[in-house]
C-alpha cells in the first residue's frame, strides 16, 4: 500500500506493507536513524517521535496508521542549524553517555518544556517515566532539561556558569572548564 | 525483531464506515485504536486478526461531557484526555487515581477508554474503575445502538460482549453529587500492569454510607466487581472497622492466579489492603477532605 505523510516539514510517499512498523519505515525506508529501535515492546522509549504533535513510541504504531500525518523526527530538533537548548543542555549537564536512548528522551524534554516550560524536578521525571537509560543516567538527563528550561534561548557563552548552577555533581569539571581561553 | 503476520489495512473515516468494513471482512477483522494492546499481541503473532481496521480517525468519538445526569465519554478519549479532564476529576476523582497509574505519559497519548475495555485483559485499570461505577456502554451495529452495563460486558479474559460487527462508541458514568472515588494500585515498577488494583466510590448520609461501589483489577474478581462487600456496606456507619470488613469480604470474592507478578495469597492480601485504602480515600473525598 502507499503511504503518504510530512516528515520534517516534508511530504513523502513510500510502498509499505501494512504490517511495517513506523520506527522501521523512518529508519530503513527514510534513512533517518536518529531514531531509535529498541525493546520493540513499547517499554523503553528510544523510538520516541512526534505525529501530530504528540510523543509516540513508534515500535507500536503502523506506518500506515501515519498516513496523512505529520511526523517530526530527533534530525528535526535544531533550529537552523543551532542546536535545540535541550541537545544543549544534554551536552551540557552529561545528559548522555552511550547515547541510545538520547533521541526519545529529547523528543520528550522538548515536548514537555512546550508544554511546562518551568517544569519541576518531579514533573521531568513523570514526562521520561516510560523511557528507559540502561546507563542510569536519570539524573544527570533531569539536569539536562532543566538547564534547557533555564536557557529557553539556548546558549553562547553562559554555559559554564549556568552547568554549575542546574549540575552540581559536574561543578568541578565546570570550572576547570573556565579556565579554558575562549 | 518482532513483526506481525501479514495483514489487509482500512482506514474508516465514520462509525457506520467502520461498521461497513467489519460486516464486509467478518470475524477475523479487528478495530485498532491506539493499537498499544493489539499491536504488541500481533507482533507476538497472540493475535493474527487478516484485516485490520484502523479507526483513529473518528474524531467526533473523542468527547468528555455532562449529558444529563450522566458523564458521557467517546469511545476515542485517549488516556492523557482522561487524566487532564476538569469535569471528571471533579466528579470522579477514581479516573483520574488510575489514569495516573496507566502504563506511562508517551502510552497515555495512543491508548484510549473503548480499546481498554474492549481489549479485555483482566489486569486493565478502566474495568475496574467502570465496575466500580456501574457505567454503561453503549455499542452499536449497523442495525441498532444497545447498552451493556460494565458488570456484563467482559464475558471472560479479553472476552467481550462486543459482537463481530459491532463498536463500542461511548461509556457513561451516573453523576452522583456529593459521592468521593479512589483508585488503589500496587504494581512492581512505575508504569506496569498491576499486581493488583482496587476502585471504589461512596456516597454519604450523614455518617452512613449510601451507596458504595468496588471495583478490582488484576484478582480474578467475577466481573471486576465486589457486590457482596457492597451490600455488607450499605446502610453502615462509615467507620474504619466496616470498611475493612466489606475489604474482607471483597477478597474472599476474588480468585487471584500466582504468576510472575507474586502468589495467589499476596495478590488477595492486596486486594483486601487496596480495598480499604480506596474506600477510606472515598470517604474522606465524599466527606471533603483529602486529596
Amino acid at each position: 500500500m502507499q503511504v503518504t505523510m510530512t516528515v520534517n516539514g516534508d511530504e513523502v510517499t513510500r510502498d509499505v506493507e501494512p504490517r511495517l512498523l513506523l520506527v522501521h519505515f523512518v529508519r530503513d525506508h527514510l534513512g533517518l536513524t536518529g531514531t531509535h529501535w529498541g525493546c520493540d515492546t513499547s517499554n523503553c522509549g528510544a523510538c520516541v517521535l512526534w505525529m501530530d504533535g504528540e510523543p509516540v513510541k513508534s515500535c507500536t504504531v503502523l506506518a500506515a496508521m501515519a498516513h496523512g500525518r505529520t511526523l517530526r523526527t530527533v534530525e528535526d530538533l535544531d533550529r537552523g542549524g543551532e542546536l535545540d537548548p535541550v541537545q544543549q543542555g544534554f551536552m551540557q549537564c552529561h545528559g548522555l553517555q552511550c547515547g541510545f536512548c538520547t533521541p526519545g528522551m529529547l523528543m520528550t524534554a522538548r515536548h514537555l518544556l512546550d508544554d511546562v516550560p518551568d517544569p519541576s524536578e518531579l514533573q521531568i521525571r513523570e514526562a521520561i517515566s516510560g523511557q528507559i537509560c540502561r546507563c542510569t543516567g536519570y539524573e544527570n538527563i533531569v539536569h539536562a532539561v532543566r538547564w534547557a528550561a533555564e536557557h529557553p534561548g539556548g546558549s553562547a557563552g553562559a554555559d559554564a556558569d549556568a552547568m554549575s548552577e542546574s549540575s552540581p555533581a559536574t561543578a568541578g569539571q565546570a570550572d576547570s572548564d573556565q579556565e579554558v581561553p575562549a | 525483531m518482532q513483526t506481525p503476520a501479514p495483514f489487509d489495512y482500512e482506514r474508516a473515516g465514520s462509525v457506520d464506515e467502520a461498521l461497513a468494513l467489519l460486516e464486509r471482512h467478518g470475524p477475523e477483522a479487528r478495530l485498532v485504536a491506539g493499537g498499544h494492546s493489539l499491536l504488541p499481541m500481533m507482533k507476538l503473532r497472540l493475535a493474527r486478526p487478516d484485516v485490520l481496521i484502523d479507526i483513529n480517525d473518528l474524531a467526533d468519538l473523542s468527547y468528555i461531557r455532562l449529558d444529563g445526569s450522566q458523564i458521557a465519554i467517546g469511545a476515542m478519549t485517549r488516556h492523557a484526555e482522561l487524566l487532564d479532564s476538569s469535569l471528571l476529576a471533579e466528579h470522579y476523582a477514581v479516573f483520574r487515581d488510575a489514569e495516573r497509574v496507566i502504563a506511562d505519559p508517551i502510552v497515555r497519548n495512543r491508548g484510549t477508554i473503548g480499546g481498554s475495555f474492549c481489549q479485555g485483559d483482566p489486569a486493565e485499570d478502566l474495568a475496574a474503575v467502570g465496575a466500580a461505577l456501574r457505567a454503561d456502554l453503549v455499542v452499536r451495529s449497523a442495525a441498532a445502538t444497545r447498552t451493556v452495563p460494565a458488570r456484563e460486558f467482559h464475558t471472560g479474559p479479553y472476552e467481550t460482549a462486543v459482537g463481530d460487527a459491532e463498536i463500542l462508541t461511548e461509556v457513561r458514568v451516573p453523576v452522583r453529587p456529593g459521592s468521593g472515588s479512589a483508585y488503589e494500585k500496587v504494581e512492581r515498577r512505575a508504569g506496569d500492569w498491576a499486581i493488583a488494583a482496587a476502585g471504589a466510590f461512596v456516597t454519604l448520609e450523614g455518617d452512613t454510607v449510601g451507596d458504595v461501589g468496588i471495583g478490582l483489577t488484576a484478582v480474578g474478581a467475577p466481573h471486576f466487581c465486589a457486590p457482596d462487600a457492597e451490600e455488607a456496606l450499605r446502610g453502615r456507619a462509615a467507620t474504619d472497622e466496616s470498611l475493612a470488613a466489606a475489604a474482607r469480604i471483597a477478597a474472599d470474592g476474588c480468585n487471584p492466579s500466582a504468576d510472575q507478578r507474586g502468589p495467589a495469597d499476596y495478590k488477595r492480601h492486596l486486594a483486601q489492603e487496596l480495598t480499604f485504602r480506596a474506600l477510606r480515600r472515598s470517604v474522606a473525598r465524599a466527606r471533603g477532605e483529602g486529596s
